[in-house]
């Protein structure tokens, strides 16, 4: 099944070229310029996997990720940036994001990443729906 | 007790370490973006081999956005090569409208990540002032931190810069919210060292809704 993108970065050139490329891939793919923008999408769409800037005009990237947790607790982000440093890693991590990519991207790397974003968002998923009916099946007494 | 010339050169190595780590952010987009492209033509070639026709109006594409990216990459290389000379010399004449406009183009991505747009106004192309570059462009960037702080709710900050009788004038104007800023938020130790080796004066001036630093030359 095709894995559902959604790729946020200010830097126009980078969102298109990779976007195409990923598209290539059999992928599906949405793109946002910004944060905000990116936030508005998800309130709409649920992604198999995001890939987030860090550094972006008004909103950066560990603050989006905390929106987006927020928002969508089972989205799987991985943060695509110029310099990864540790401490950042860390806090991300710390905050709910799936992984790390350095640019510039090796796309054998994202594309395994991006697969296993999906599993482990479709085990979450599942998990909840699990809960869900478990406490419905509870509440009922059944 | 730390002398003025240990604060001015703590500031400066620390602004120096800011502007190349934003310098390298940037050249790392532009890789990124090279890189993506190469990694196009490769799928392309992949798909060619198994029969898909090339296309030569996207491999024209292609090779447009990489020389988009290569003019990217040399503009922002020749402000690095430009900031790297500024230490070159402590008391040279110095172009009002260059130091501006490098100042501009070393820290737009800084003011990008505020909200705010740089906006360049230098009429006097001829104007000159005899200081240090690299000292000049580091007290400038301190009063453009505050002024990003202060800048209205058009988020533009309009930079000019001017001879004055005994020296020069650059200013950081249309701080409509200058009340952020508190008025001695000048007076802290590293910026009074570096003004004092400036021979320059910082004025945040609310009514004004600017903030000026004005250097004597001396030349007179």
């Amino acid at each position: 099944m095709t894995e559902k993108v959604l790729i946020v970065d200010d830097d126009k050139a980078f969102l298109q070229i990779l976007a195409e490329r990923m598209q290539n891939r059999g992928m599906e793919v949405s793109t946002a310029e910004s944060a905000a923008e990116a936030l508005k999408m998800l309130e709409k769409e649920s992604y198999d996997a995001v890939l987030l800037d860090l550094m972006m005009p008004e909103m950066g990237g560990i603050e989006a990720l905390q929106v987006m947790r927020k928002k969508q607790p089972e989205v799987q982000v991985i943060f695509v940036t110029g310099h990864p440093s540790v401490s950042k890693g860390v806090e991300a991590v710390k905050l709910g994001a799936m992984d790390f990519i350095p640019k510039p991207v090796d796309m054998a790397e994202l594309t395994e990443k991006i697969h296993q974003a999906k599993a482990s968002r479709m085990i979450l998923v599942e998990k909840r729906s699990q809960e869900k009916i478990k406490k419905i099946l509870t509440d009922k007494g059944w | 007790m730390t002398t003025d010339a240990g604060l001015v050169g703590r500031t400066g190595l620390q602004f120096f370490g800011k502007m190349c780590a934003s310098i390298s952010h940037d050249i790392k987009n532009v890789l990124a973006v090279v890189n993506e492209n190469a990694g196009l033509v490769e799928d392309l070639c992949f798909a060619a081999e198994r029969g898909k026709p090339l296309d030569p109006l996207r491999l024209k594409r292609v090779a447009a956005d990489v020389k988009a990216q290569i003019r990217r990459g040399d503009d922002i290389i020749s402000g690095m090569n430009r900031f790297a000379h500024s230490v070159d010399s402590e008391s040279v004449q110095v172009s009002l409208p260059e130091i501006i406009e490098l100042l501009s183009a070393l820290c737009s991505r800084f003011a990008a990540m505020r909200g705010v747009a740089l906006k360049v106004d230098c009429p006097e192309a001829a104007a000159t002032v005899v200081t240090s570059p690299f000292l000049l462009l580091n007290l400038l960037w301190l009063c453009l931190e505050l002024a990003m702080a202060a800048a209205g709710p058009d988020r533009t900050i309009v930079l000019s810069a001017a001879r004055t009788e005994n020296g020069a004038c650059l200013r950081f104007r249309k701080l409509e919210r200058l009340q952020n800023v508190p008025a001695d938020a000048f007076s802290n130790e590293p910026a009074a060292a570096l003004c004092r080796a400036l021979n320059a004066e910082v004025r945040i001036d609310g009514q004004a809704q600017e903030i000026a630093a004005r250097l004597a030359d001396p030349r007179g």
